[in-house]
């Protein structure tokens, strides 16, 4: 094992022959790029903890938010991210299946293993779409009072109701024609909903009580109000109709649940991302048999490194976001 | 290091620990049984412990197993773990603190009647 200097310089990418802690020059970088993206994604998650806590008592309940599933209708939460934690633990699955195969020297297990999780993180990333969707869309709608409190609204039963279920959208928008640039020549006028609209329809409508954003913490639900006196005097208030999220608003409470959620799923997504492009041309090698040449298939073990991290981190956000 | 037997069985059985794990938790979040969700233990429910510690044990089994931490040099999965196990709760404590004792201040001044 003793290195001679020709030996330091054709192995410039292995850090010579020496190995200091036993691990090769490129599998221990990739370690310390896990552990300092680790402490970046820590930070991240501390952050979201630091403004849950701040708003403890009015925090979006995911369960609540989170709610789909693909062709059923209805209220399913949970599901939909337990699937895509399964997606994703099984392709950290072929991936590690991958590198022990190139322990191994089998050049067509390591093809088909590392296929699977390219196409793994490929469904993972359209899962991941699916749900900002879904969340960008939004379900049910509400109104922002002034001070920029939530309210959203329910039926007699406390359950949460959809603004279409009671109210008629009134405002038109626009009326879609050639001066407005747009390319055809004339659509039909959409409406929107006001909040006059909304306060005119919640007084006829007996059924339909509000909800607040605060959290009753003997039963850690939302507080509803049926009163529709007392409900109106919020409901006075109002500036304007939310509908879906975005980074300024969203429907389910208080906006900086959804600029965490963007923003931490959005980067562990871009992980996820990155990941799949460094899978693909480590799989291109392969099939190129650079790592038959070669004599060892190391760099799979280390691209494996990376794709089992981004696994690791979507379990904190799977936690945090959608569990606790 | 330069180990070639395979390793698939093992592979496998812990991807069936790890998806265990994660149907536990997903169980747990679906019921949220009583006794456990109405509780408060250390600044949260006995149930967010619960998925706390899960999902710390599903971490430590990716690292151990998927990332063949079981076949490193001790001294090296040392620099990899110690910085991780000081360096993260030592923040999260201190801003999760902050924060609870941000909302104690502010939240009495936020109005709820109209």
């Amino acid at each position: 094992m003793k290195a001679t200097t020709a030996d330091q310089n054709t192995n410039v990418w292995e850090g010579g022959a020496t190995r200091p802690m036993g691990a090769s020059y490129g599998k221990m970088m990739m370690w310390f790029f896990i552990l300092s993206d680790a402490l970046t994604f820590a930070g991240f998650l501390a952050a979201y903890g630091f403004t849950r806590y701040k708003f403890i008592d009015i925090w979006p309940i995911a369960d609540e938010v989170f709610t789909h599933f693909p062709f059923f209708h209805g209220t399913y939460p949970m599901y939909y991210v337990a699937l895509m934690t399964f997606i994703l633990i099984f392709s950290s699955v072929t991936m590690v299946l991958a590198v022990d195969a190139g322990h191994q020297m089998k050049k067509n297990k390591v093809i088909t293993y590392m296929f699977l999780t390219i196409i793994g993180g490929l469904v993972f990333v359209g899962s991941q779409a699916w749900e900002w969707k879904n969340f960008i869309k939004g379900e049910y709608g509400a109104v922002q009072l002034k001070d920029g409190k939530i309210i959203q609204f329910v039926n007699h039963d406390g359950k949460q109701i959809a603004l279409e279920d009671f109210a008629t959208p009134s405002n038109p928008v626009i009326e879609h024609t050639r001066e407005n640039g747009l390319w055809f020549e004339k659509g039909e006028t959409t409406y929107e909903y006001t909040t006059s609209g909304i306060i005119e329809a919640f007084k006829h409508n007996p059924e339909v009580g509000i909800r607040l954003e605060k959290i009753n913490p003997e039963t850690k639900q939302k507080e509803v109000i049926l009163n529709k006196a007392e409900a109106l005097k919020f409901l006075e208030q109002s500036t304007r109709v939310v509908r879906g999220a975005n980074l300024e608003v969203n429907e389910y409470g208080s906006s900086q649940f959804a600029d965490f959620f963007f923003f931490i799923t959005g980067f562990h997504g871009f992980h996820v991302c990155s990941g799949i492009a460094l899978n693909i041309i480590i799989f291109v090698n392969v099939l190129l048999g650079t790592y038959e040449r070669r004599g060892h298939y190391e760099m799979v073990e280390k691209v494996g490194l990376y794709w089992h991290f981004v696994d690791l981190v979507w379990v904190f956000v799977f936690t945090f976001f959608y569990l606790v | 290091m330069g180990q070639h037997e395979s390793n698939t069985k093992l592979i496998w059985k812990v991807f069936g620990f790890l998806s265990l794990v994660t149907i536990v938790e997903v169980i747990l979040g679906i019921i949220k049984p009583h006794s456990l969700h109405y509780t408060n233990f250390l600044g949260t429910s006995l149930l967010n412990w619960i998925f706390i510690i899960l999902t710390i044990v599903k971490a430590a089994g990716i690292m151990w197993y998927f990332m063949h931490m079981n076949h490193e040099r001790k001294n090296f999965v040392n620099s990899i773990i110690i910085p991780l196990i000081i360096l993260i709760p030592y923040l999260v404590t201190l801003l999760l603190i902050e924060g609870s004792y941000i909302h104690d201040t502010m939240a009495p001044f936020v109005n709820w009647k109209y």
